[in-house]
């Protein structure tokens, strides 16, 4: 099944161009990274899923349009928004008590399991907690929904490294099942790499890289190229090279495994490595191309 | 709540069809979390009741001593009610006021912090959640007001009992003088007209809340003046102020029959005058204005974002 589908997307804001013109499919059991830099319109193409704003173009988001059937679409997405947006007044009994009254899929035994894990207190104003405890609180909200889809925008910013890594083995093993759909955006690439199954790069509104992890592994390869190997790689046209402790990196895309061995130490390159080529390869430098 | 809920769980639990889930309600806990937030809704009234309780008190313990320096017998029934009769209006007061600052603030303030992004992402209607807000006004505070207004006059009446004895005054000419039964049905019956003449002006004071980027109260007011002030100047008439002035002091006028070269207060049941009110133009079409106003609210806050 098609969780989400956007055709020619586009959303402006004045004369800014927020999203311009996004094609996107995200099937069921999927985990995608929406990954870009500020700015990049990650938020707002995310907004348009969930109902939040009005968009140009076709998007269906588990089947329904999210503009016109935002109430009732939310009950099969549960989401979390960059910044913390639940209500500073509002205690921690109360937030449980209105989310378990409003929303068909809220499992509060569930919700109550996560917050044990952590320190913020039942009678606790949102106000008088930390930003990690608001979003422990938020995720712990929108983990006890029992979604078909889960969007996160930034979902572990101002978390600690240990909860952080905490939150995504949650994320993996106590929540997603494979018929769950997860869009999630973060800053943080290295941390999420072994959680996704989908890796998408977003630059000024538009889609400038798609895959799947597999293809993403088999596809690219990292070489520290020895000096003197350095000319015939070079040849073979990388998309990226790079300077490290006076040794080059070299990115390639679809060259054969073996060839490259015989030109340096060969490795599988993070997502953060690739990122940066492509963002810098698209910010103007188009040698890949020219070679 | 939460039992009932739970129920309701294991019931929809056994049904065949994976998809049917817990039962909710999300009219009723809108309105509950629009307590909880606002909480001048139900503290300040509070306040205020305790405030007139406490004069009212004192001048119920001084009213027979006051009352022996009165010599003419008719100004005497008169002045020893009046306490009584006062009673509500500070209270009821209080709850428009409240009413009309909840209105201007609720649709601008959950986009000012933010938590509309939360509210939005729970699976509440537009619609649902500006009734629920509409609520406040319409049926909450009213309800507030009636039961605070009950509470003080009937405490205020246990109390006078000893120093009516005392007084050596009558109890009986007291409770004839009060009408107290009839005092309620006054109440209500105002209570009601004051939501159905005066819904207009909440549901545009939502509007405006629901479009303001800043200062709504301005919004809500100034633009009024202005037409009023462009009327004048291009026409050199006042139609749109007159229509602004009977919306703001019809009610009174359409409701209520006052007796001639009396004072002003309504304390019998033949000022009520519900045929002339519900007959009035000025009514129906208030209440289409008021309609409309709520549908554009919740237009608006589909198309609004967080500011």
């Amino acid at each position: 099944m098609i969780c989400v589908e956007a055709r020619g997307l586009r959303k402006t804001y004045g004369t800014t161009i927020a999203v311009d013109g996004v094609d996107l499919l995200v099937e069921e059991g999927r985990i995608l990274g929406l990954i870009g830099p500020n700015g990049a319109g990650k938020t707002t193409a995310l907004n348009a899923m969930l109902g939040l704003i009005p968009y140009q173009g076709e998007l269906k988001v588990l089947g329904r349009d999210p503009w016109t059937e935002r109430d009732r679409l939310v009950r099969d997405v549960a989401y979390i928004a960059d910044v913390a947006v639940l209500p500073r007044w509002i205690r921690v009994s109360q937030v449980l008590d209105y989310v378990g009254g409003v929303h068909p899929r809220f499992d509060r035994a569930k919700a109550e399991g996560f917050l044990a894990k952590t320190d913020i207190k039942r009678t606790s104003r949102v106000r008088e907690l930390s930003k990690g405890m608001v979003t422990q609180l938020h995720l712990a909200l929108v983990m006890a929904v029992d979604a078909k889809l889960l969007v996160l925008d930034e979902p572990t910013i101002g978390l600690d490294i240990l909860y952080r890594k905490r939150f995504y083995d949650s994320l993996l093993n106590d929540y997603f099942d494979h018929s769950r759909t997860i869009v999630v955006t973060t800053h943080q690439v290295e941390e999420i790499q072994d959680v996704l199954t989908d890796v998408m790069f977003i630059r000024r509104g538009r889609i400038v890289f798609d895959s799947n992890m597999e293809a993403f592994e088999s596809r690219y390869v990292e070489v520290m190229v020895r000096p003197d190997h350095l000319a015939a790689a070079r040849a073979l046209s990388p998309i990226h090279e790079r300077q490290v402790f006076g040794r080059s990196i070299l990115l390639f895309d679809r060259v054969d495994r073996q060839q490259l061995a015989s030109l340096g130490e060969v490795r599988t390159p993070s997502i953060a490595d690739l990122f940066v080529a492509v963002m810098s390869d698209a910010a103007g430098s188009t040698r890949g191309d020219n070679a | 709540m939460s039992t009932q809920s739970n129920d309701a769980s294991t019931l929809t639990a056994d049904r065949p069809a994976p998809d049917t889930s817990r039962e909710t309600r999300p009219f009723f806990w809108s309105v509950r979390r629009e307590l909880w937030e606002n909480r001048s809704i139900s503290v300040a009234p509070l306040v205020v009741t305790a405030v007139v309780l406490f004069a009212s008190l004192i001048s119920v313990m001084s009213l027979p001593l006051r009352l022996q320096r009165i010599d003419d017998p008719a100004k005497l029934d008169a002045a020893m009610v009046r306490p009584f009769a006062m009673a509500p209006a500070p209270i009821m007061l209080a709850t428009f006021i409240i009413g009309v600052f909840f209105c201007i603030d609720t649709l601008y303030g959950e986009r000012r912090d933010r938590s509309i992004l939360f509210w939005k992402s729970m699976p509440v209607s537009d619609r649902t959640t500006v009734l629920s807000k509409a609520s406040i006004p319409f049926v909450v505070l009213p309800v507030i007001a009636f039961v605070l207004s009950v509470v003080t006059q009937l405490t205020m009446l246990v109390v006078s009992v000893p120093f009516f004895l005392a007084g050596d005054l009558s109890l009986v000419t007291l409770w004839t003088e009060l009408g107290f039964l009839q005092g309620l049905v006054i109440m209500i019956y105002g209570l009601a007209v004051h939501v159905l003449w005066y819904a207009p002006i909440y549901g545009w004071l939502m509007v405006v809340s629901a479009w303001a980027r800043r200062a709504p109260l301005l919004w809500a007011v100034l633009p009024l003046l202005a037409i009023s002030a462009a009327e004048r100047i291009v026409f050199d008439s006042w139609h749109f102020m007159n229509m602004l002035h009977y919306r703001v002091g019809g009610a009174l006028k359409e409701a209520f029959a006052f007796k001639p070269g009396a004072d002003g207060n309504i304390d019998r049941l033949s000022q009520l005058e519900p045929a002339n009110f519900l007959t009035r133009p000025g009514l129906w079409i208030g209440l289409l204005f008021a309609a409309a106003f709520l549908a554009i609210a919740v237009r608006l806050r589909r198309y609004r974002e967080p500011i």
